[in-house]
């Protein structure tokens, strides 16, 4: 094996990697610096840095009201994808029913599905319901569509979860009602946080299914979205540094506390692996 | 080891809550494509096929679908371009550089995608970051009016989005790679070159084949980064569907549209899920 030939091959690829890492983050590190430009979002190279942005942020009401109305619904989306996402990892894995293959598509189906569909078929259901479309919409698109998450991710901690224990405690005359909570909860901690914390995440971020079924009002991205085609101020360069940091901190946090999960990677490779059949 | 009682416990909510929110979601779709709209704008509930029908016969909605495919193609190929080898480089090269490179490539994912949308509008528009510079070092006298508002731009956005999409399994499938196998290869005389296109890319092709199903599927369906950087001649089958929920009510047609999408999306995976079992070696 020719040593030369391997350097120039390595170099190459490191070469390759920069280039990549720096189209990733080139978008990033715009929106960061124009945050900070007095002469607004375009223009090079940026003028005056000035901090106005931000306390124009800060005095804008409605973007708070829809960062409120986005944490709402978060949070509610969470409880119900993890209401029903945990049980449905359960019945994967420990029952046998007619339409068990079905139902495990129907339930992945929504992660990989363009979110144009999901929003939209639920938008007919609502029509049809004569469902006035609110954030309580909204929250029933998001808890529905990511409960997907919360089954891949739970569904792989089970798999790796010793059964001997719920055994000794069945065993030891502890109903299942205990023994789901004192010993199958305790022990798929790490995957159920690691699921709430992707799940409240891609809520946040979530636009395309809100987007059918926004009512009167706004979640963060449908804000700036609104604002986008008004006219484009670092305004919302400054939002999002402030929502980039956030997330930020919570990578950290989540990294801390993970000890096998590897948060929204391995829950990616995880849905391939589920849709692959594994789950069956 | 669990009752009857535990089964049904388990299994019955959520199978509740699928059906009434996935599965008849769906299944109304599919109803709608058959109604059609009377003259004052009311649903009408009888059943045909002229939704479909108008679908074969309209130029403008077979030629926007084909477009989205080649967008959705062209983001496939270079985000395949662009994530593999970073894979590559991190599972075999990055050594204990590893767990932070990796981290990094999931960071921006964690940007909003509307958001890096927009950084991209602001990075390409005639008076934008990149044309102001070019500019600047006098490169150009006149902004370049390619580089946003067409296909372009649609492309270069969804690659930036879905280039982390596509690394992640192809990473995923090269780290499962046994790495003796590697050595075996080297210790029987393979070049690096042969032992790479033997040993480690046939291994790493389910890994493949599910990051292009992700960045094709995604990209195929997207109606934001169309609407904010693709204008007119970037225009996607999302944004006809759109427009037909919105300002030209004709939701039948729409549904009609959606539901074609919907079963293009399932044959898609149902084959990749074909290919993929093929090329797994476990």
């Amino acid at each position: 094996m020719s040593g030369t030939r391997l350097v120039q091959r390595t170099r190459w690829l490191l070469f390759h990697t920069a280039a990549v890492f720096a189209f990733l983050y080139l978008p990033i590190a715009v929106l960061i610096l124009y945050s900070f430009n007095g002469e607004g979002v375009g223009g090079f190279p940026p003028h005056h840095l000035t901090l106005d942005w931000y306390r124009v942020l800060f005095a804008d009401g409605a973007i708070w009201d829809s960062v409120l109305n986005s944490l709402q619904v978060a949070l509610a989306a969470m409880v119900i994808s993890l209401c029903f996402g945990v049980p449905a990892a359960l019945a994967l894995e420990r029952a046998q029913f007619p339409g068990k293959a079905l139902f495990r598509r129907l339930v992945l189906l929504p992660l990989i599905l363009p979110g144009i569909i999901t929003g939209l078929s639920l938008l007919m259901l609502f029509n049809v319901m004569r469902t006035k479309l609110s954030l309580m919409t909204i929250i029933l698109g998001h808890g529905t569509a990511l409960i997907s998450v919360a089954t891949t991710e739970v569904f792989a901690g089970l798999q790796k979860l010793d059964r001997a224990q719920e055994e000794a405690s069945l065993d030891l005359g502890a109903n299942y009602w205990q023994t789901f909570w004192r010993i199958t909860v305790p022990n798929l901690k790490l995957p159920i946080i690691g699921a709430a914390l992707l799940i409240f995440t891609l809520s946040m971020d979530e636009i395309a299914v809100s987007f059918f079924l926004i009512g009167r009002d706004n979640t963060l991205p449908l804000e700036i979205w609104g604002r986008l085609r008004r006219g484009i101020t670092p305004e919302i360069n400054a939002v999002s540094t402030i929502i980039f940091v956030f997330s930020l901190v919570a990578i950290v946090f989540w990294y801390r506390l993970r000890v096998r999960s590897e948060g929204r990677a391995e829950a990616v490779a995880e849905i391939v692996t589920a849709m692959e059949g594994d789950a069956a | 080891m669990f009752s009857r009682a535990y089964k049904a416990t388990v299994t019955l909510p959520p199978v509740i809550w699928v059906t009434v929110f996935l599965l008849t979601p769906y299944a109304l779709m599919f109803c709608y494509s058959f109604w059609s709209v009377s003259a004052t704008q009311t649903i009408v509930h009888s059943w045909s096929f002229d939704n479909y029908a108008q679908l074969l016969r309209v130029e403008v909605y077979w030629q926007t679908l084909l477009r989205s495919m080649w967008i959705a193609a062209r983001v496939t190929i270079f985000s395949l371009l662009l994530g593999y080898p970073l894979a590559y480089f991190l599972s075999f090269h990055a050594r204990n550089k590893k767990d932070l490179l990796y981290q990094m490539v999931i960071i921006p994912l964690w940007v909003s995608y509307l958001v890096r949308a927009y950084a991209w509008k602001t990075i390409l528009g005639s008076d934008g970051v990149l044309n102001t510079l070019l500019q600047y070092v006098h490169l150009t006298s006149h902004p370049l009016e390619f580089l946003l508002y067409s296909p372009f731009a649609v492309v270069l956005t969804l690659t930036h989005i879905y280039t982390p999409f596509a690394f992640l399994p192809i990473y995923a499938a090269l780290e499962h790679i046994p790495r003796n196998l590697v050595e075996a290869s080297h210790d029987l005389g393979a070049t690096p070159g042969q032992t790479f296109w033997r040993v480690i890319f046939p291994l790493s092709i389910p890994g493949v084949v599910a990051g292009a199903t992700f960045a094709f599927v995604l990209s195929l369906g997207d109606f934001l980064a169309p609407l904010l950087l693709g204008g007119p001649s970037g225009i996607m089958i999302s944004n006809v569907v759109v427009s037909l929920f919105g300002a030209a009510y004709n939701w039948p047609l729409g549904a009609a549209i959606s539901f074609c999408m919907l079963l293009l999306v399932v044959g898609l995976l149902f084959f990749s899920e074909r290919l993929e079992k093929k090329w797994s070696f476990s």
